[in-house]
Parts: C-alpha cells; sequence; structure tokens
C-alpha cells in the first residue's frame, strides 16, 4: 500500500513539474518570438528555470523513494 | 562530413553500444543461472555503493568482481585494513562481517566472541568503496587534464588555442564570463574562482563517468550517492558562512524593517532559510543522476522482464534517447549547481544597499 501511494505522490510531483516547465517554455518561445536577436538570452534563462523547477519535483520523487 | 560530425557520432554509438551491451552481458548471465530476474534488486545494486566492483556473474553463480580493501577502525580492535573478498558471501573474518539481510544490511558488523552481532557500535567504515575509487579516478581525471592546461599557458603563453586548451579553454571562460562575473562582480569573483571550477568540473566529471557503465572505474555512480552532494553542498555553505558580509548577517538577524517583536519568528526563519539552500542542491542533483540511472536501468531490464528479444529493438532505442537526454542534464546539472552556488556566494558577499 506504501508502495503504490508512494508511486501516486510521485506522479503528481511529476504532474506538477510538467505543467510548470510546460508554461515556461511556452512563455520562452513566445519571447522569441517577439524578439529573436534576444534568443540565447532567453534560452538560457529558461534553461535554468526548468532544471529548478525540475528539482523541486524531484524532492517530491526523492520522498517517494524513501517511503 | 567535416572531423567533428564524425567524431560526435563514433562517441555517440559509443555510448550506446558500450552501455547496452555491458547490461546485456551482465544480466544475460544472471538469468540463465536458477534465480529469476528481479529487477528491484538488479537497479538497486547498480545505483547503490558497494565494497566490491562487480564486473560479471558467471555461469555457475561464481561472479567475477574487483574487490576493494576495507578500511575498519573499531574502538575494541583498532584499526583492520584487509580486501573485501575475505567478507565475501557471509564469511566472517577478524570479527567482522557484511550483514546480507535485515535492517543493518550492507553494512560491516564486529561480532563478539559468542558469534552473536554487537548491535550498539558498529565500527567506523572508512573503506575504500565503488564511489570512492569512482571519485579518486574522476579526480585523476581532473589532474591531468588541468595541469597539462596549466602546462600548455606556460610553455606557449596566450596564443591561438590548441589541442587540450581548445577544448578547456572555452568551459573555463564560460564558467567565469557567464556564471562567476554576472553573480559576483567584476571584483570580487577571482577569489571564488578556483572554487566555482572545482565544483563544476567535479560534478561533470563524474556525471559523465557515471553514465559509461564499462569499464571498471567507469560506472561508479558518484554524484549519485546523497553523502558525496551532501558534502559538495556543505562545502558550498561552508563557503557562504566564511565569506558573508555584514549586511548578510544583518538580513539574517535583523532583517531590515521588521518590528523587533517579530525577531523570534523571523530569525528561525531565517536560519532555515540559510540551510534550506545547500539542502535543495543537494537533493537537486542526487535526484537528477539518480533518476536518470534508475530510468535506463528499468528500460534495460523491460528487456528481462518480458523474456523475449522482440521488445530488445524498442528497449534500446529509449535507452539511446534517454542516455541522450541524461548527456544533456549531466551538463545542466554541473552548471545549475556552479550558478546556485555562485548566486548565493554573491547574495552573501554583497556589500553595498
Amino acid at each position: 500500500m506504501t508502495g503504490t501511494l508512494a508511486a501516486i505522490g510521485a506522479a503528481l510531483a511529476v504532474i506538477g513539474a510538467g505543467y510548470g516547465i510546460g508554461k515556461i517554455g511556452a512563455a520562452a518561445m513566445e519571447a522569441i518570438a517577439r524578439q529573436p536577436e534576444a534568443a540565447t538570452k532567453i534560452q538560457t534563462a529558461m534553461i535554468i528555470s526548468a532544471a529548478l523547477i525540475e528539482g523541486v519535483a524531484l524532492f517530491g520523487v526523492v520522498v517517494a523513494l524513501i517511503a | 562530413m567535416k572531423t567533428k560530425n564524425i567524431i560526435g557520432f563514433f562517441f555517440f554509438f559509443l555510448l550506446a553500444g558500450v552501455t547496452i551491451s555491458s547490461f546485456g552481458k551482465e544480466v544475460e548471465k544472471k538469468v540463465e543461472g536458477e534465480e529469476e530476474f528481479n529487477a528491484g534488486t538488479f537497479i538497486l545494486e547498480h545505483v547503490s555503493d558497494s565494497h566490491e566492483w562487480h564486473i560479471l556473474t558467471k555461469k555457475n553463480g561464481e561472479s567475477v568482481a574487483i574487490y576493494l580493501p576495507v578500511i575498519l577502525y573499531s574502538k575494541e580492535k583498532g584499526l583492520d585494513f584487509f580486501f573485501s573478498k575475505k567478507l565475501a558471501h557471509g564469511h566472517t573474518y577478524k570479527g567482522y562481517r557484511l550483514e546480507e539481510e535485515g535492517e543493518l544490511q550492507g553494512k560491516i558488523v564486529s561480532i563478539n566472541e559468542e558469534g552473536q552481532v554487537d548491535e550498539e557500535n558498529l565500527p567506523l567504515d572508512f573503506s575504500m568503496t565503488k564511489t570512492v575509487l569512482g571519485m579518486l579516478f574522476a579526480a585523476i581525471i581532473g589532474l591531468v587534464l588541468f595541469l597539462s592546461l596549466a602546462r600548455s599557458y606556460s610553455k606557449a603563453g596566450i596564443s591561438h588555442p590548441k589541442g587540450i586548451r581548445s577544448f578547456l579553454e572555452p568551459i573555463v571562460l564560460f564558467v567565469r564570463d557567464d556564471i562567476a562575473i554576472p553573480n559576483l562582480g567584476k571584483d570580487k569573483y577571482e577569489k571564488f574562482m578556483p572554487y566555482l571550477l572545482t565544483v563544476f568540473f567535479f560534478i561533470l566529471i563524474n556525471n559523465l563517468m557515471g553514465l559509461v557503465p564499462f569499464p571498471p572505474p567507469f560506472g561508479a555512480n558518484v554524484t549519485g550517492n546523497i553523502a558525496v552532494t551532501m558534502t559538495l553542498a556543505v562545502c558550498t555553505f561552508l563557503v557562504i558562512q566564511f565569506n558573508g558580509s555584514k549586511t548578510y548577517w544583518k538580513h539574517i538577524y535583523a532583517t531590515p524593517g521588521v518590528p523587533f517583536w517579530l525577531s523570534p519568528i523571523m530569525i528561525p526563519v531565517e536560519l532555515i532559510g540559510m540551510l534550506a539552500k545547500p539542502f535543495a542542491l543537494m537533493v537537486r542533483l542526487f535526484a537528477n543522476i539518480t533518476g536518470g540511472h534508475i530510468i535506463i536501468l528499468s528500460l534495460v531490464s523491460l528487456i528481462f522482464i518480458f523474456d523475449s528479444l522482440v521488445i530488445a529493438p524498442v528497449s534500446i532505442l529509449f535507452v539511446i534517447f534517454m542516455d541522450c537526454l541524461e548527456l544533456l542534464v549531466a551538463f545542466l546539472q554541473a552548471y545549475v549547481f556552479t550558478l546556485l552556488s555562485a548566486l548565493f556566494i554573491g547574495l552573501a558577499t554583497e556589500e553595498h544597499h
């Protein structure tokens, strides 16, 4: 039972991360479309934000692994 | 095709082929033995630390492994040094035994004269385990790379980069121009560059080495070990503490604009915030790398769970895709760790307001 609940918890964390990173990607695409010269800066910022959000999702996965 | 592209494809296929062939070799032999394939233990064995470096398991159940030295210190028996071959398969040697089941599984316990396990005082285990050996090997690679880089500078001076310089110099400049200077300021970044460069290349080399499973010094899951990432986070924490300016400490103990009667709440909150940042660094790196390894191992074990060759092409394609993603994650995690360390150090060393 704990195993199944842990898996569900991890899946919820992943849903949150997927949604968040999707929004970042969308905003980044829009920003690049508006101003193609700033593409590299926007890309860097996007990757950093994606890594940070993924870190948070992985907290959830780690807690699920421990359980 | 340009040489760059050919070399790129070569490494790509080398990585893919080596990954898959080594897993196939090992797991195939285990399946031909009596026991069934248990994906959970297979994955956990590969991701966690151990006192021997397991290479193959032969058909008759014997395993070919490199047995690593075990260094133990216990209060009664003093310092002990021997190879872990003596502890293989649950044998007891010099009063020590490697527990294979139960809650002390994987740890070395000391047995007193009656044969009882002494559960109160576990011996201090300073052994050179698989992770330690992988880390030392990464350190050797790093030393070789950077010493030769330094020597090529002293010989050739500032000139058009060739050889190892053309590979490492852009990365070092990247760490300086995109990580150190924006976060630490033009006047203070030099003091912290050695630390940032060390952290960046240590994480990068260990991540990349963890992706190549074969031959032995590679394939040790170093950065996926929470003790290693905790040490890195503690190093960043110490650098922040020892270089914090007065403004930084004032922010923690007497945040400007907060009335004094709120301080009993604010101070613990600020202290927790101070600790939470390195904690996040630690968990982020550990979870990313270990998660990546677990995914790749699971995809490869799919073949053995389904026990048919049909699923092999699908699984291998997925594994190649995940391996490329893991390459990206290796670089990215090194970059993010270094960037956040630089950011926190920069925040702590700000003077003005």
